[in-house]
C-alpha cells in the first residue's frame, strides 16, 4: 500500500474499484492492472492457490449433493443418527477448530520471521489434525463393525465418499505440514518456502470451512430428523 | 512476504500487510476463534433443543453453518471488500454460484424424480423404497 504514488492515491479515491476504464489506466505503478507491469509472484502463486481450492470446493460440493439426494437411500440397513457418536463428533469440530486457529498463529510467528513460535505453533496444527484423524478413523471401524460399510446402501457408500475425502485431505495437509516444518527448518524464510506457507495455510483453513459444511449437512441435520 | 509492488492486489490468507502490529493480528485470530466456536456451540445445541420448532432446525442449521463459513472467510482467510481483494472475492463468489447450482440443483431435481417414483410404485403396487 505504501509503495502507490500520491496521484494514484488521490484518484482511487474517485473509483476505488476500477470500474470505470477512465481515471486509472496510465500511470499506475501497481502490478497486474496494465502499465504496472505483472504481478508479483507470490499474488499470482497465491492467487492460482485460492482458485484450486474453490474447484475443491465444487469437487466437495458434489459429494454433498450426492449425499444429500441419498439421505433416505439405507435399503434397509442401518440408518446415520442411529450409529453416530454426537460426542465425538463434537471432539473432532473442536480439535479441527483448533488447528486451524493455530495455524493462523504460525501465520502470525511468519510475519515477523520467528522460526521457533513459527514451529511451535505448526507442530500443535499437526497434532490436533493427527487428534482428529485419530477420531474419526474410531469413528469409522465403529460404525462398520456395527453393519455400516461402504457397500450395504446409498446412504452409506456417499457418506464415507463424502467423509472419506475430507479425511484424506487432511492427511494430505499433514504430509504437507510435515514437509513445511522440515524446509523452514532446513532453508528459513526464503520467498519460496514463505509462499508454500501461505499456501499451505489457505489449504488448511478451507479444510475447516469443508468440515463446517460436512458436520451439519452429514451429521446434524440428519441427527436432527 | 510480498514484493510490496502490489500495490492493488492482496491474496487470501495474507494478514501481513497493513500496519498491524503482532497482537492486533492475533486479536484478529481470536476473535474468529471465539465467533465460531459460538457458533458451532449453538448448532450442537439446536439440534436437541425444544426451542426451535421441530422442522425449522435444518433452516436453523443451515444458518449457523453459513454464519460460521462467513466468520473463517473474514477471519481466517482474511478475505475483505476492499478494492485490493476484488479478484478474490470474484473468484469466490463465482464458486458459491457454482456450489449453489450443483447442490440446489441435485436436490430438486432429485426430489422431483424421487416423487414421480414414488407415485410410479403405489400405481404398480410396489414399494420403490
Amino acid at each position: 500500500m505504501s509503495t502507490t504514488d500520491a496521484v494514484v492515491d488521490t484518484r482511487r479515491g474517485v473509483d476505488p474499484y476500477k470500474i470505470g476504464r477512465g481515471g486509472y489506466g496510465g500511470g499506475g505503478r501497481a502490478t497486474g492492472h496494465g502499465e504496472g507491469g505483472p504481478a508479483s509472484k507470490s499474488v499470482i502463486v497465491g492467487y492460482g492457490f485460492w482458485l484450486f481450492l474453490l474447484s475443491d470446493i465444487v469437487l466437495f460440493s458434489c459429494l454433498f449433493a450426492a449425499h444429500a439426494v441419498q439421505r433416505n437411500a439405507t435399503a434397509g440397513g442401518p440408518t446415520g443418527p442411529e450409529l453416530f457418536d454426537p460426542s465425538s463428533i463434537a471432539l473432532e469440530t473442536t480439535a479441527l477448530l483448533l488447528s486451524s486457529f493455530t495455524c493462523g498463529m504460525a501465520a502470525v510467528a511468519t510475519g515477523v520471521r520467528n522460526q521457533l513460535w513459527t514451529q511451535i505453533f505448526l507442530l500443535i496444527t499437526g497434532l490436533f489434525g493427527a487428534a482428529f484423524l485419530v477420531l474419526e478413523a474410531r469413528d469409522f471401524t465403529a460404525m462398520i463393525e456395527r453393519g455400516a460399510s461402504p457397500q450395504v446402501s446409498g446412504y452409506w457408500s456417499s457418506f464415507f465418499a463424502v467423509v472419506g475425502c475430507h479425511g484424506l485431505h487432511v492427511t494430505a495437509g499433514l504430509l504437507w505440514l510435515g514437509t513445511m516444518i522440515a524446509q523452514i527448518y532446513v532453508k528459513g524464510f526464503r520467498p519460496n518456502i514463505l509462499r508454500r506457507i501461505l499456501c499451505f495455510n489457505l489449504f488448511w483453513h478451507v479444510l475447516d470451512i469443508i468440515w463446517v459444511a460436512l458436520f451439519t449437512i452429514v451429521y446434524l441435520i440428519g441427527e436432527g430428523r | 512476504m510480498t514484493d510490496h509492488g502490489d500495490s492493488d492486489d492482496v491474496i487470501p490468507g495474507l494478514i501481513e500487510t497493513g500496519p498491524y502490529s503482532v497482537w492486533e493480528k492475533v486479536e484478529v485470530y481470536v476473535l474468529g476463534l471465539v465467533l465460531a466456536a459460538l457458533l458451532t456451540i449453538a448448532a450442537f445445541y439446536v439440534v436437541h433443543t425444544h426451542l426451535i420448532w421441530g422442522p425449522a432446525i435444518p433452516m436453523a442449521l443451515a444458518v449457523l453453518a453459513i454464519a460460521q463459513i462467513g466468520v473463517h472467510l473474514v477471519f481466517f482467510l482474511h478475505i475483505t471488500t476492499a478494492p485490493d481483494n476484488t479478484n478474490n472475492v470474484l473468484a469466490l463468489a463465482f464458486g458459491v454460484l457454482i456450489v449453489t447450482l450443483i447442490i440446489g440443483g441435485s436436490l430438486w431435481i432429485m426430489g422431483h424424480l424421487d416423487d414421480r417414483l414414488m407415485l410410479m410404485g403405489q400405481v404398480v403396487g410396489q414399494s420403490t423404497r
